[in-house]
Formats: C-alpha cells, structure tokens, sequence
C-alpha cells in the first residue's frame, strides 16, 4: 500500500473527471455516490499505507516515491541538482493530516449528500469538493515545497469557488458583500500570503538548492546561512501561512468564508484547508527550530490571534459566523503552539480541532437545514428538543472544544498551555488562557442561544423545524464518538501517571522524530519532573473552562439579561459589534490608496499610453482625409494632375541632359 | 521639307490635343483630341525614320495606329454605354468614382 500512495491525490481527482463529464446526466444519488466512494477509496489507501508505515522502525520511518518528473532545471549555479519531481512521500507527520483529511473529509462528503439535496448544481458541488480533496491530499503527501504549493495554492482555488458557490445570492447586509464578492476577498487576501510564500521558496531555493523536505532537513541541520536569512525566510513563509490559515493580519477572508454552504465551511474552512498553514510550519520545524526570532513571531501573532478572534466571537449574532472566529482564535492556539517549539501539540490540537470543529459546523448545518436556512441566533433557541440528534453532538463538541477534562479538546489544549508554560514564554500562556475563557463563554452562548430557552424565531418556520435525516445525523455521531475519544491517543504522561500508566503518549512517539525542536526548550511531554507545577496548569484550564461556561449561562440564562449587559459595557460591545472596524481600517489604508492609485495609472495609461497610439491613427487619418481631396472623381481633373506630372517629369529630364 | 517644321507642327498638333482634352467635357471630342495627340507622335516618329533613314520609327507608327484603332473600339463602346445609362456624355457628370 505504501508504493501506492501516489494514487490518494489521483482518487478524487478521478471523481472529479467522472462527475464533471457526466455529472449533469447522472441522478442526483449516482453523483454524491461517485464523490463519496473517491474519497472513501482514498480513505482506505490511506490508513493501509500508515499501517505499512508504523511497520517499519522507529528511526526510518518514512516513505518517499517520485512518480516522475516536473522541473527538470539541473543545477543552477547552486552547486546542486534542481530537479522537482512529482513526489510524494509519507511520514508521521503527513500521516495524520492524511487521516484527518480523507477521514473528516468522507464523514462531510456522506453529510453533504443529505445537505445539498434540496440544492440546484448538485454535481458542480461536488466537482468542487472532490477537487478540493485532490488538492489538499496533493499538498499533504507532496515530499518538496513546489508540490505543497501546487496543493496550496489548488486549495485556495477550490476555496474561492466553494465559497463563491451561490455566487447569485447576498451575504452579509454590513458590509454589502455578496457570496461571489466574499469569495473573491477570500481569494485576493490569499493572494497577499501566497506572494510571500513564494518568494520565500525562492530564498530557499538560493540558499540550499533544494525544496526537498528530507534534504532541507539535513541541510539545516549543519545550516550555515545567516541568521536572519532564515528569519526571514521563516517569516516569508509564515506570511503564507498566515493567509491560508486565517491569522492576524490576513484573518479578514475567514469569516466572510462562510457564504458557502455549510458543509464546505467544516471541510475547507474548519477542518483541513485553514490547518495548512499549521502544517506547513511544523513540516518546516528543522528551519523555524533554527530561528528563534521568527518562533517568537509565530507564537505572538498566534496568541494574539486567538486573543482578537475569541473576542469577536462574543457578539456575532450569525451561527456560522460564530464558529468561523472560533476556528481563527483555534488556529491561533495552533500557531502559538508551533511557535513555542510544541509542534507536537500543534499537530494534536489540529487534529481534535478537525473532529470537534468540523461537528459544530456540521451540527450549524443541521439546525440551519432545519430551520429552511435561518442563520441568526437571536431567531433560534430551545432547538433542544426538536432537533435531540443534532443538539447531543453539538453539545459534546462545545464541551470538547473549551476544554471540559476527559474530551479531545482538553488534551490538546491543555498540552499547547502546557507548552507555552514550559517554554518560558509566560506572556503567551496568560493569553492563551485568557482565549480559552473566552472561548468558553462563547461556546456556551452559542450553544444557549440554539438549543435552550425558548424558541425566538417566526412560528411558522419554528413549527417546521425538524430533525435531519440520517445521512446527516449519522456523521455527527461519529465525529461526537471522536470528539470523546480522539484526545486520548495523546494524553499527557503527568495525566497518564495518575492512573498508574506509565507515558502512553502515542501521539507524542509517533509524531517526535519527523519534527526538529528547538534546541534548549523543554516539552510538554517531557517534564514530568515538573509533574506539580503540571497538574496545576491542568486545573487552572479545567478552571477557567468552567468559569467561561458559568459566566455565559449566567449571562444568557434569562431573555433579555443579555441585552442589559450589552448596555452595560456599551463601548466594548459597539467595538465588538464592529468587529474592530478591522475591514474599514484596511478599506482606509490598503484599499483606497490602491483605488486611487489604479485611477492615477488608468488616467496615464488611457491619456499618455494610449495617447501616443491614438497620435499614430490620428495622423493617419488626416493625411488621409486632406489626400483624398484629390479624388474628385473628375476625370478632366486627373487628366491636369497627369499632365502637371509628365511636364515636372519632363523638366527634370530634359535639366539633366 | 525641312524636318525643323514637321516637328513644330507635331509640337502644335500635341498642344493642341492636349488642351482639347482638358477643355471639353464631351467624352467624343475628348476622345478625338486624344487621336490627336496620338497622330502628332506618329508624326513624329516618321519624321525621325526619315531623318536618320531608319525603319523603327515607321514601325513604331505602325504599333500606335494599331493601339489608336483598338483604343477607340473601346473608348466609343464605353461612350454609348455611358450614354445609354445617363443620356449624356458629359465628363463632368460622370464623377461617382471617388471618396
């Protein structure tokens, strides 16, 4: 199975190529039959090839294979051989992405199928998801930076046209986007990280010749560049990431992301595609480990960014709104981790964060399907009973998401805290802290709101509102089973020490030798001397889990208690409400100094450049127009010119002899 | 005869064509004048033959009756053609070929 893994991109690919030539002709169930199979056959290569994989010994495990070849540039005066080949290889660390990705990924395609039913461009839809899977499986398996960038950059695409995807429709009244405008923003913001990472695969490729993964890795490991070359490759490439993956400052895109359905926003813009970014930097860790002014940047930025982004999830009033800054402020946690130096837990909190995540906006879609498309939160509540499925799974995952002991999302954050704690970087942890608090309380409005109290929305829809079907339920029950179980492959060794197992941190053995940490830093898992000091950190974040859950019932417990608060802490709730006026700020100084630039550059283009052209025709013409005086159409005038010319002819001939 | 005389009297025949064309509006006469024209280089020609006691130029008078003759077949076949359609021979009406 491991030689196979070239095929797992190509599945979907093939779904791609089946449903885009007969898609339109096909029933509606042969189509999502056809995109679900892609990715299951893609699902089951997958765990084949990582089973083959963990046969293999500690030290080499690993798989590379090149299908053939791309670029075959030779050596550049690099003083190495340039050939980028199509190759793809597999490690611990791609490997689960890669299970996340076609695992999470099937689990949406068979949710999709029930969601999208009722939808016009059935087909077009799951071109587009099938796409996205190649891409991505494209971007995780690649083994050099050149094929993680063709999946990056395939992701982004695939983003712009699944958000883009009710292209027709308005989206948000605030700020006057329509669905094809929020893709377009999307898209363009990418565009802005895409260029910096661009360049910064071209500074790698000047200062190690290679793209290779395994070959940057021992070239960095005896690396003798300057310091702040790496630095600022390493910021280059981050700046890539920070648009993929939604932070500070290119965040902007992700919330306007969720114009396309439901689905598409658990899969790309929860799930998979935003982790990117996170995955780039771990898979990049042997150059990040290296510089540690550029981990400091990483680790601030993903702070703040789980910070800013929690604290705007207070006052989003939209369902889907409300998740999509949660997965900006969890992708924070994700960075702050990497930039730490706990990759480990970077990786484990992507991963819990695809299950629980990818639940909540799946469980969103279920209440938004049941409630013929209703997305305001103020116009749900006591869905509880209407909707039991949905609300259980929902339930468990905003438990897992802020961190209640025993579910997925207490591990892996409690390891990324842990890791900022050891580190030393005490600034990042009290943030940190302070984000999971926030995203508590958030986490419990959202979930008050919907499910408990009374119903607030029009009675006509609030008596239709209805179960889904099975389809859809069904994947929510085992993305809630995974969301329980799927932290405790990493359970810290100073929890697992409590009950008498010795370090069961699966997670943490497989992952730890495809990663390079930074030299000096201690790790979560590996300070069990600090085993005290560990346990308090884990009951100051159970802590303040509670706390965050408490604050909001008490909050949200009453109708209209909420409002009263809201007046409270008026000015905060009006910036909130705002959002910063982060999009008005870039509109003021990105957006309209390019306008009006655009407007200086089109005024030259269209009066100097096309002056100069404009000048040739003119003349032209009216040579044109002056030498056509001359065709009178009178034959007696020509017969005058004619003899005028033979006597100038004749002088000149007759002067010459 | 002196050959000095001939030629002057080709000279004033050519004139004579050549401003017989540019003057008259009728399409025959102009036609005419361009017989003129044609037989003041005739004589010409043939004034030259015998000068230098020569045959091409009495040849050459020889092509340009030929072409005389055929140019008019045709210049008078347009002429009535014209005439049949506009009931005028008139040059100065005839002006539709231009700009």
């Amino acid at each position: 199975m491991l030689k196979l893994i070239w095929l797992i991109p190509l599945l979907p690919l093939a779904g791609v190529i089946l449903n885009g030539v007969f898609g339109r002709r096909l029933p509606l169930k042969a189509v999502g039959t056809i995109a679900c199979l892609a990715v299951l056959a893609a699902f089951g290569i997958s765990i084949g090839a990582i089973l083959e994989l963990a046969e293999l010994p500690e030290g080499v495990r690993q798989f590379e294979t090149d299908v053939a070849t791309w670029l075959p540039l030779g050596d550049l005066g690099t003083g190495s051989d340039l050939t980028i080949p199509w190759g793809f290889g597999l490690d611990p660390l791609s490997s689960v992405l890669l299970l996340v990705v076609t695992g999470v990924g099937f689990l949406i395609h068979v949710y999709s199928v029930g969601y999208m039913s009722h939808e016009r461009d059935y087909a077009r839809f799951f071109i587009y998801l099938n796409l996205f899977m190649a891409m991505m499986l494209l971007l995780v398996l690649g083994n050099n930076l050149l094929v993680l960038f063709v999946g990056w950059e395939g992701v982004g695409l695939c983003s712009y046209l699944l958000i883009g995807f009710y292209y027709d429709r308005p989206f948000d009244e605030r700020t006057g986007l329509t669905c094809a405008d929020a893709g377009r923003k999307a898209f363009i913001v990418n565009r802005i990280g895409d260029f910096a990472f661009l360049i910064g695969l071209l500074y790698l490729v000047l200062e190690f010749g290679t793209l290779k993964f395994t070959e940057l890795n021992t070239a960095l490991a005896g690396h003798h560049a300057p310091g702040w070359m790496l630095t600022g490759i390493g910021l280059l490439l981050f700046l890539g990431a920070c648009g993929k993956s939604a932070q500070i400052p290119l965040y902007v895109w992700l919330p306007d992301a969720m114009a396309g359905p439901t689905p598409v926003s658990a899969l790309i813009h929860a799930a998979t595609m935003v982790t990117a970014g996170v995955y780039m930097v771990c898979r990049m860790s042997a150059l990040y480990s290296a510089t540690p002014e550029a981990m400091a940047i990483i680790a601030a930025v993903g702070a703040a960014t789980a910070l800013f982004a929690a604290s705007m999830g207070i006052t989003a009033t939209d369902i889907k709104k409300v998740l999509a800054y949660s997965t900006v402020s969890q992708l924070g946690f994700m960075f702050a981790a990497a930039g730490v130096g706990a990759y480990v837990a970077a990786i484990f909190h992507l991963m819990t964060h695809a299950f629980f995540k990818a639940l909540l906006f799946l469980g969103a879609g279920s209440v938004i399907h049941g409630l013929h498309g209703q997305q305001d939160i103020r116009k749900m509540g006591g869905l509880r009973s209407k909707m039991p499925a949905t609300f259980v799974t929902f339930f468990v995952a905003m438990l897992a998401i802020t961190g209640i002991p025993g579910l997925a999302g207490f591990f892996s954050k409690d390891e990324i805290l842990a890791g900022a704690w050891n580190s030393g970087n005490r600034v990042v942890w009290v943030v940190l802290s302070v984000a999971a608090l926030i995203t508590a309380f958030y986490m419990m409005r959202l979930t008050w709101l919907v499910f408990f109290g009374k119903y607030r929305g029009d009675e006509s829809t609030g008596s239709k509102a209805h179960e889904s079907p099975a389809l859809m339920t069904i994947p929510l029950m085992i993305l809630a089973a995974l969301s329980v179980v799927g932290g405790y492959v990493g359970v810290p060794a100073v929890m697992s020490g409590w009950v008498g197992l010795g370090d069961v941190n699966k997670l943490h053995h497989w992952l730890a030798p495809a990663l390079t940490e930074p030299h000096g830093a201690g790790h979560g898992a590996e300070v069990a001397h600090e085993a005290g000091m560990e346990t308090m950190l884990i009951l100051v974040a159970t802590f303040v889990a509670l706390l965050g859950i408490a604050l909001a019932w008490m909050v949200y417990r009453k109708d209209g208690a909420a409002a009263a608060w809201a007046k409270r802490f008026g000015p905060v709730h009006h910036l909130l409400r705002n959002l910063y006026w982060v999009d008005e700020f870039y509109e003021l100084v990105v957006l309209r100094p390019f306008y009006a630039a655009s407007r200086f550059f089109a005024a030259v283009d269209r009066w100097v450049v096309d002056g100069l052209v404009n000048a040739t025709g003119v003349t032209a013409e009216i040579s044109g127009q002056v030498i056509k005086l001359f065709q009178t159409g009178l034959v007696r005038n020509y017969a005058l010119m004619f003899m005028f010319g033979v006597l100038v002819i004749l002088y000149y001939v007759i002067r010459a002899i | 005869m002196e050959p000095q005389w001939i030629l002057v009297l080709s000279a004033v025949l050519f004139t004579m064509g050549a401003f017989g064309v540019l003057w008259n509006r009728g399409a025959i006469t102009i036609l005419m004048c361009v017989e003129i024209m044609l037989n003041s280089a005739n004589l010409t020609f043939i004034t030259f033959a015998r000068q230098f006691d020569q045959a091409e130029g009495q040849i050459y008078a020889f092509f340009v009756m030929t072409l005389a003759a055929a140019e008019a077949a045709v210049g008078l076949a347009i002429v009535i053609a014209l005439f049949r359609l506009r009931e005028s021979t008139d040059v100065d009406e005839l002006n539709l070929l231009k700009w």
